[in-house]
């Protein structure tokens, strides 16, 4: 990004293989794991009517896991609280791999409740053959305009995706709310909601509430990785995230591609959207409550921008904040320390770099000490 | 300047060496200058004049040798250090932030305060143009540097020295960014200043301009020192001699061309640069099949802007490009490269490779679309893969396998990976820029090789280099780039080295005469 | 004249004769909606003047909004003593609001070590804090909850003489700017200074000079590693009168995410404002007027065309009007603002070799 120096080799780094490719991730949840002990620790002396139990962070996590794994609900359940944090951390994730910081899920996403709702209560009562496709469709192309935006925005004027995108997450509560309280509003309703989407309502596959919307987004896994890894769009994408100069050179278009990644990033968090609401609420009031955009940032930073990496870092903070209620009721541990959990994994896996650097340049002398490839935006904590 | 009773030198460096990984920037360099000289550093692009001046600024630290200043060992680990000893450069990129005025970045660092809080403006502003005044030019303090042209910015760096009270001025090739105008301007400048009693060093390839300014010059030729001049005593031809060498080695033999019908066309072809500067200025050429055409000149002089233009990275603002009798003016990178255009670009890690990525995905990164690389939208990797590991075998490439990431392989294996994807397939035109900078022997002279089996196979191939040697070991037919012009052409086999390279240094002294005519006709 | 023009014409007389009625009555209001926003917008401009690209201020400001308000809940107890008369001061309270600054400080230099040390993507360090800030507040206050404590209190507005406020045609100024907390006053006097020191003083010209071309201004001997630090945890205590001025002056509680993306349109002030002090301010005047008029027109809207007009658009739409105007602002569509040339770039020292 800075251009300042010329980009030299990177080194032979002994932990870039496969095995330790997933060391530092773990490494980063162990030690959140273990701040996230001492903040339980410290807290209780701010209750100091209860006593001090020294095993309280064991009870809580404890309490977690059976939360989140305890029952066959629960795991079921687990599953559905995770949706949403692997089609999120896909957008975020295809966005880096693009050389592209989406910080908009979260818009993406409420335009894909919008987008489903609006569809889905048109769609009410014809036959869910019908309605469930052409509600998710609704969602995923309310999510692509809101990616379209700043895609086209950054490739014709240059304007920040980042910034775009934080402010859309604005604008599109604002529309959400908008719709609710006009078109969309049951007149009849005490305060403003929508009607339920009826037939568009996805169908219940396992367990209490296991929609069919896991069963999508796990596909979406299988999509995303086939279209970054296999297909041609993919290489240009990939190629114009990790050094756009030398596509243009090679022939690729990489203003066209960025609006591509950024349309397809609002896809996956449109889709998203989409499915907790067809999926869990069947509705929404002017306001819905979701922190999935933040949540992808760190689900996609976890996973190191990989498919499968995301699948499996959503799984973890979806365990986490399926079980935390469970945390809450039987140790009294306040369900918000998942995301003290999930700042402190970023800050590790952000901090680490310092740690590789240090030892980079230990290994080697006379070299220039700038070593990284040329990836624009994404550091190492991002590529891997 | 008369140098009989021998001044204690304002400036003098002693066995400076410096060596890089694989190479010796510096090899026991020697320079004095003396107080109210200007001294002139003459060589081509890599001889070594940036890197001895980098150490005189702190910038980087000399292997061996001694700085001495008024004939004291003076040891300067910094800019600020070199600062405050009286050095101070003018860098060849100006270190001037663009959105602040003039006097804001005159007095950056060493400001004119009033109180402990508040800069005094005023000050500032009587100071700078008291100085300006003292050298015979005007310069508004208020005025944003953004605003103000080339030369004017450049002023402004001197004033930059002057208000630090530099004593030794260091100029990096200040006359490569300005028109003919302001390097007169420049130079009665840079007069006064030594009449003044600075110490001036000055930076440059270009000869009839070292002759012009300088009081002495001191010549280096692959980090070393090869002879030193006063312009009394010597002429164009014998710093030209000095300054590019007397042998040309050929490593390569390159046996007969024998020319085909004509690939490339080019009819009055203009260009601008990012910032509009008009820098190909009406180039005719024409290349013809089974040839090679070497561009010799000096960077900067429109080179970058004319390959960019032919493979389809600029836009010309006129003439034509014709590819085998079709018109291709205007086309795509894409487009060039499915007529049949290789391309190896200057930069091969800014442009040419995405280090991040294995070879095999680079071997491909021009290519990855096309058959039997991908079917419909479809990549096939084991297509790629086999194509990969036979590029590696054809063209030598040391790399653990096709897998390994482009960017851990060394710098001539790295180019040897876009020589043989560029190479690897029938081509009618393929454009060289730069294709051996920076690398070690056996690699130059491997890629040497190869660039005379394409020609042999029946390529066009045009050949830019900042290399002398590379563009007289291998062109048929030698045109100078000069000002955006082709100032001539002559035949390679029998080219003499020191008429190309005073060609190359002062465009043969007649800009204004059109391209066209110079043109010897094939 | 173009007689289509005519109806058009009486639409503008009527909202301004709208806008002439209901400014008196909202305008204190809108200087205390835009406190926090220009306090968020100057922690941006001083960051990222000296290209340090700061996008925690969200989470600066949530974070020590409740470090304010929970310090002076702690030591109301220990330090009592009854408010005074002009601002409603305690000890309490003013121990909050220093330990909010510190706070700040100490926040701000997270993020600083990451962005300037760990050469850390900016995004994702002013990221971490943004998520640390939600969870880590909503942890505590979730936990003390239970305990339901006492609040501290919080500053009272000042009251100024009604002989200047009840003044004719220029009463509701004085009204705007005296009836006003302590913070909401002291943002004025921050903004003018501040945009005198960034264009006036040695600390402001080297600012400038770093976030434009950090290089340049290593070859004159300026620590471009120091003076960022120093800029980024400055920034913090203009991001800690943020956070009090929402849990210590406009209320005196502390609620689950109650900066409600303040921070953010702070980012979008400091944008439109083009980086400058005054700038910044003004466009968070703007912003929080386009709020409060859009309050103002659903409660009591003009009455004739004009009313029918400005109803028939959603409310919700003045909310996104701040975020819409610096999307068109980033496009370039009207006034291109352009960034400090070395915003969010991180400054490696060339390599002594």
């Amino acid at each position: 990004m800075t251009g300042a120096a010329t980009p030299a080799a990177p080194p032979e780094r002994p932990w870039t293989g496969v095995g330790t490719a997933l060391v530092v991730p773990l490494v980063s949840i162990l030690l959140a794991l273990v701040v996230g002990a001492v903040v339980i620790e410290l807290s209780q002396l701010l209750t100091p009517g209860k006593g001090f139990n020294v095993w309280l962070p064991i009870e809580a996590y404890r309490a977690m896991l059976e939360g989140s794994l305890g029952s066959w609900n629960n795991i079921v359940n687990t599953l559905v609280v995770s949706t949403p944090l692997v089609l999120g951390g896909l957008s975020v994730a295809f966005g880096f791999k693009g050389g592209l910081f989406n910080i908009g899920a979260q818009g993406q996403f409420l335009m894909g409740v919008l987008g489903a709702v609006m569809v889905g209560v048109a769609l009410r009562d014809t036959t869910p053959v019908i309605a469930i496709p052409g509600a998710l469709i609704g969602g995923v192309v309310g999510g692509a305009i809101w990616g379209f935006i700043p895609g086209v925005l950054k490739a014709v004027s240059g304007a920040h995706e980042v910034v775009v995108t934080i402010m859309l997450n604005y604008v599109a509560l604002s529309v959400l709310a908008a719709a609710v309280n006009g078109p969309l509003r049951v007149q009849a309703a005490p305060s403003a909601v929508t009607l339920t989407v009826g037939d568009a309502a996805l169908p219940i596959l396992f367990g209490r509430n296991g929609h069919t919307g896991i069963i999508i987004a796990l596909i979406a896994v299988a999509i995303v990785g086939w279209l970054l890894y296999r297909t041609t769009f993919g290489f240009e994408v990939r190629t114009v995230g990790a050094n756009p100069d030398a596509a243009r050179y090679a022939g690729m278009r990489p203003r066209r591609i960025i609006v591509l990644t950024m349309s397809m990033c609002g896809m996956l968090a449109g889709l998203a959207g989409a499915i907790e609401l067809l999926g869990i609420t069947h509705k929404t009031t002017a306001s819905y409550a979701t922190s999935v955009g933040f949540d992808s940032i760190a689900v996609a930073l976890l996973g190191r921008s990989s498919p499968i990496g995301v699948l499996l870092s959503a799984l973890l903070f979806g365990l986490m904040r399926a079980g935390a209620g469970q945390m809450q009721i039987q140790t009294g541990i306040p369900s918000e320390l998942v995301d003290v959990l999930q700042a402190t994994v970023l800050f590790f896996l952000v901090a680490n770099v310092v740690v590789k650097r240090l030892l980079v340049r230990r290994s080697r002398t006379g070299d220039t000490p700038n070593a990284r490839p040329p990836d624009r935006y994404v550091n190492e904590a991002v590529t891997g | 300047m008369s140098s009989s009773p021998q001044p204690v030198p304002a400036l003098e460096m002693r066995g400076i060496t410096k060596r890089y990984p694989g190479v010796v920037a510096n090899d026991h360099i020697d320079l004095d200058v003396r107080p109210g000289e200007i001294h002139a550093l003459l060589g081509e692009n890599g001889a070594g004049k940036t890197t001895l001046m980098n150490i005189l600024y702190g910038l980087a630290r000399p292997d061996e040798g001694q700085i001495l200043l008024d004939g004291r060992i003076a040891s300067i680990t910094s800019p600020a250090d070199a600062i405050a000893r009286g050095i101070s450069m003018v860098h060849q990129h100006f270190m001037l932030v663009p959105v602040l005025t003039v006097a804001e970045n005159i007095v950056l660092g060493q400001e004119s305060m009033a109180g402990r809080i508040f800069l005094d403006r005023g000050e500032a502003s009587r100071t700078i143009k008291e100085l300006a005044g003292r050298f015979g030019f005007e310069m508004d303090p208020d005025a944003r540097v953004s605003s103000l042209s080339v030369g004017a910015q450049q002023r402004v760096e001197i004033l930059k020295a002057l208000y630090r009270e530099a004593r030794i001025l260091v100029l990096d090739e200040p006359t490569a960014v300005l028109t003919p105008q302001e390097t007169q301007e420049i130079f009665a400048l840079l007069r006064r200043l030594a009449d003044a009693g600075r110490s001036i060093v000055f930076i440059s390839h270009k000869l009839y301009e070292v002759l012009a300014i300088s009081d002495r010059i001191t010549v280096i030729r692959r980090g070393k020192v090869v002879g030193s001049r006063v312009p009394a005593e010597t002429d164009e031809e014998d710093l030209a001699q000095l300054m590019v060498g007397r042998e040309v080695q050929l490593t390569v033999d390159r046996g007969e061309s024998h020319p085909g019908d004509i690939v490339l066309r080019v009819n009055g072809l203009h260009a601008r640069d990012d910032r509009g500067n008009e820098m190909v200025r009406g180039v005719d050429l024409e290349i013809r099949a089974g040839e090679i055409l070497g561009i010799a000149g000096v960077a900067g002089n429109g080179q970058d802007e004319l390959v960019e233009s032919l493979i389809g990275l600029r836009t010309p603002t006129a003439g034509g490009v014709t590819l085998a009798g079709s018109d291709v003016t205007g086309s795509t990178p894409r487009q060039m490269n499915e007529g049949g255009v290789g391309f190896v670009p200057a930069d091969r890690q800014r442009f040419g490779l995405v280090l991040s990525f294995p070879v095999a995905d680079n071997i491909v990164l021009t290519s990855y679309h096309r058959p039997p690389y991908s079917h419909g939208v479809l990549r096939d990797d084991a297509a790629i893969e086999r194509s990969a590991e036979k590029s590696i075998a054809a063209f030598d490439v040391r790399t653990p396998s096709a897998d390994a990431l482009a960017g851990t392989l060394s710098g001539g294996n790295q180019q040897k990976v876009v020589v043989a994807r560029e190479f690897d397939r029938d081509l009618r035109l393929l454009i060289l820029d730069q294709p051996t900078r920076g690398l070690d022997v056996g690699s130059i002279e491997f890629i040497h090789r190869q660039v005379i089996a394409k020609r042999d196979a029946g390529t066009a191939i045009l050949l830019v280099s900042a290399e002398l040697d590379e563009i007289l070991e291998m062109s048929d037919r030698i045109a100078i780039m000069y000002g955006g012009r082709l100032v001539a052409v002559v035949d390679g086999p029998t080219a003499n080295k020191n008429e190309v390279g005073l060609l190359m240094a002062t465009g043969g002294h007649e800009p204004a005469a059109p391209a066209e005519s110079r043109i010897t006709p094939v | 004249m173009d007689l289509g023009q005519i109806p058009v014409l009486g639409l503008v007389f009527q909202l301004i004769g709208y806008l002439v009625d209901v400014l008196p009555t909202i305008s204190p209001i809108i200087l205390r909606a835009a406190t926090p926003i220009a306090l968020a917008a100057l922690v941006g401009v001083l960051c990222e003047r000296s290209g340090v690209v700061n996008i925690g201020i969200e989470g600066i400001m949530l974070g020590t909004a409740f470090i304010g308000w929970v310090v002076g809940v702690a030591l109301v107890p220990i330090l009592g003593g009854e408010p005074t008369a002009i601002f409603g001061l305690t000890p309490a309270l003013l121990g909050g609001l220093a330990a909010a600054l510190v706070g700040g400080m100490v926040i701000s230099f997270v993020l600083a070590w990451l962005a300037i040390s760990v050469r850390a993507d900016q995004i994702i360090s002013g990221t971490i804090i943004n998520i640390a800030a939600v969870g880590l507040t909503g942890y505590l206050i979730s936990l003390l909850s239970k305990s339901s404590p006492v609040g501290a209190g919080n500053f009272k507005p000042f009251v100024p003489p009604a002989g200047l406020t009840d003044l004719p045609v220029v009463g509701w100024v004085f009204a705007m700017f005296l009836e006003q907390g302590p913070i909401t006053m002291s943002v004025i006097v921050i903004v003018v200074v501040m945009q005198i020191l960034l264009f006036r003083s040695r600390w402001g010209l080297r600012t400038r000079a770093v976030g434009e071309h950090p290089k340049a201004a290593e070859t004159v001997g300026i620590s471009v590693i120091a003076l960022r630090y120093r800029n980024v945890v400055l920034s913090g205590l203009l991001g800690g009168l943020a956070g009090a001025s929402l849990t210590m002056e406009a209320t005196n509680s502390f609620q689950n995410n109650m900066t409600a993306g303040r921070g953010f349109i702070g980012l979008a002030a400091m944008i439109v404002g083009r980086w400058t002090p005054l700038g910044a301010f003004g466009a968070a005047l703007l912003f929080a007027s386009s709020q409060a008029i859009g309050r103002s027109i659903s409660f009591a809207p003009p009455k004739g065309q004009l009313g029918d007009i400005l109803t028939s658009v959603p409310p919700q739409f003045y909310d996104a009007l701040p975020y819409l105007v610096t999307i068109i602002v980033l496009a370039g569509l009207i006034g291109r603002s352009t960034p400090p040339a070395a915003d969010g770039q991180p400054y490696e020292r060339e390599g002594i070799h």
